[in-house]
């Protein structure tokens, strides 16, 4: 359960500002988050992950309040229960596919490679279809197949929470549902909780519940 | 730490061409100085072993390091002359023994070093090839000289003139190459040897010529009477001594008056030697006494203050490249910037992206130390040579 209660939030210079009362998203469900650009999508998303600290009220996940762990407390938070799956992929370029999907365990030493995770590597890796392409570098793939990676690295540690930022954004119409389909697998699963925020309007059907940031209103579906 | 390290590492394979530059850059700047440190005190020490090896030097009283370096590294300066009397003159003093010298010519850009056997025995040159000097016409050739010119016994070598305008002046003599040194490492290696007499047939001291006294051509005889003959220039001089012509060389005047340009002096000990010191202190005297090693010392103090300079420079040098390299690093900071956030967004530390860039700076640092010391390795392994060829 992620649970945000009187939570308000500015970036410091800027005229934006963020009030959420209450908001709550149960485990195991998947929610879409739409709105304008510069509603606040993304900011929240990153409020749920701990990196945005917010001026006032909390963000709890499960019984923990984000708000209240320190910062490696936070970090050690993000690396085990949350995957970030983003627009751009943010694959880092000097790393072949194999190495991006291990970059957790190389930058948090809170979460150890073991022999159980490099089964689990090979599973995802063959449900994301891209096990054969794990020895090749982003720049030798396709937009889909960064995107499966990208996956891949997010859902590495077997997180509980995926934070997906418009993650079909610079896809095809295939490879969105491909890709939306291998997230919510991966979510019915492991009965994990998936936020994505997307302007993707024919996928919402296919989520529990949406968060619309253009009135902040939670529609369930 | 590790881990880092294989990131660090991931980052500078897949940019190898930058980090190669970036090794070789700092590499070149951190051997220079070091490199030209050790070239520096390698020539010193070379030159000073070769100065310290030569007791004493008399010559005229002219420049003293000119005198020095034409008699111990024989570079061919100006350097005026003595006479060979004076050789004698030491000789009969007793306090040990003298080594005449010529260094005067060349021959094909080799110099030409008149003097006698007892140099060979004092500077411990041995024949490798063939046997030494016994006639006059006759050379031996150090090594270098032997190996760059491809010549050995058997073969000659003709002297080069010094001038092609003066007819007065010396003429090309044909030498006969009768034996080759072993390598000695020292400016030995490249020094044609004769002796003394054969210097100064180059001179024109000395001639061979057919005998005038039954030449057939009368135009060739200017005038006669009973005691001598004077010849016309039509008279054809040989420009090469062998069996047959070799009775016909002489010498005209007082040999005892003929030039050399120093004498190298073995006293028989510091006493003999501080005596003979003692006696070129008077102005009666017209030739100098020297003792190489401070003379040489006192030009390595001058021109090593050069280093000074380069030190100086290198320090500008690697300061700029410090300013140049923290530059790169603040623009591929920059450039890395979405990189570094994504790891801090999955749950790096910002401790660990530093420890990231750490470790690169080291491996490069690493890898140009390496550079530096293998440089130095290489260039410790040629610089002998290199200062043979290029500085004594």
């Amino acid at each position: 359960m992620i649970e945000l209660s009187n939570l308000e939030f500015h970036y410091p210079g800027s005229d934006f500002k963020l009030k959420i009362d209450a908001l709550n998203i149960s485990r195991g469900s998947t929610t879409a988050v739409i709105g304008q650009s510069g509603s606040g999508k993304t900011t929240l998303l990153n409020l749920i992950a701990g990196i945005l600290e917010p001026f006032s009220g909390s963000v709890k996940v499960g019984n923990t309040d984000v708000c209240l762990l320190s910062d490696k407390a936070r970090r050690n938070f993000r690396i085990k229960d949350i995957g970030f799956v983003f627009q751009d992929f943010r694959l880092i370029s000097y790393l072949n596919g194999l190495d991006n999907i291990l970059l957790p365990f190389k930058i948090n030493d809170s979460i150890q490679l073991n022999g159980e995770t490099n089964i689990w590597i090979k599973n995802i890796a063959h449900e994301m279809g891209i096990e054969n392409k794990l020895g090749k570098y982003p720049h030798q793939l396709s937009h889909g197949e960064k995107q499966r990676l990208a996956i891949c690295r997010a859902l590495v540690a077997r997180p509980s929470i995926i934070l997906a930022d418009e993650p079909t954004g610079n896809l095809d119409p295939n490879n969105k549902t491909n890709i939306m389909n291998l997230l919510f697998a991966y979510a019915r699963k492991n009965n994990a909780t998936l936020v994505t925020v997307t302007h993707d309007y024919d996928m919402l059907k296919d989520f529990d519940s949406i968060i619309d940031f253009n009135d902040l209103t939670i529609d369930k579906v | 730490m590790i881990q880092s390290l294989y990131l660090g590492l991931k980052y500078l394979q897949y940019h190898i061409y930058r980090t190669i530059i970036l090794i070789g850059a700092i590499g070149v700047i951190l051997y220079l100085p070091l490199g030209l440190g050790r070239l520096i005190s390698e020539s010193e020490t070379q030159m000073m072993a070769r100065a310290d090896a030569t007791p004493l030097i008399i010559g005229a009283k002219d420049n003293a390091t000119d005198l020095v370096i034409n008699s111990i590294y024989f570079e061919q300066c100006n350097v005026e002359q003595i006479t060979f009397s004076k050789a004698n003159e030491l000789d009969r003093l007793g306090f040990g023994y003298s080594i005449p010298f010529i260094s005067v010519f060349n021959a094909r850009n080799y110099p030409i070093v008149g003097t006698t056997l007892d140099y060979f025995r004092f500077r411990n040159l041995d024949i490798e090839e063939g046997h030494n000097l016994q006639f006059v016409g006759e050379c031996v050739l150090g090594a270098l000289v032997a190996e760059s010119l491809n010549l050995g016994p058997g073969d000659s070598l003709v002297s080069s003139p010094d001038n092609f305008l003066d007819l007065a002046g010396s003429y090309p003599l044909q030498m006969k190459v009768v034996g080759v040194l072993k390598t000695s490492n020292t400016p030995d290696d490249r020094a044609v040897f004769t002796d003394l007499k054969t210097n100064w047939v180059i001179m024109g001291l000395g001639h061979g010529h057919e005998d005038m006294t039954e030449v057939k051509d009368p135009t060739l005889i200017l005038e006669q009477d009973s005691t001598s003959i004077t010849a016309s220039a039509k008279l054809f001089i040989y420009n090469k001594i062998d069996g047959e012509k070799l009775e016909s060389f002489h010498f005209h005047g007082d040999k005892s008056n003929f030039p050399i340009t120093s004498i190298l002096f073995i006293p028989d000990n510091h006493k003999a030697a501080t005596l003979l010191r003692g006696r070129y202190k008077t102005d009666i005297i017209q030739e100098q006494i020297l003792i190489p090693s401070e003379v040489i010392a006192n030009l390595l103090e001058n021109i090593f203050r050069i280093k000074h300079i380069f030190n100086t420079v290198f320090i500008l040098v690697g300061f700029a490249t410090l300013l140049i390299l923290s530059l790169i690093i603040v623009l591929t900071l920059r450039l890395r910037k979405k990189e570094l956030y994504t790891m801090f967004t999955i749950g790096s530390s910002k401790t660990k992206t530093f420890e990231i860039v750490v470790s690169e700076l080291l491996v490069i640092i690493v890898g140009s130390l390496m550079l530096a010391a293998a440089l130095y390795a290489i260039s410790g392994y040629f610089v002998e040579s290199f200062i043979q060829q290029f500085i004594l």
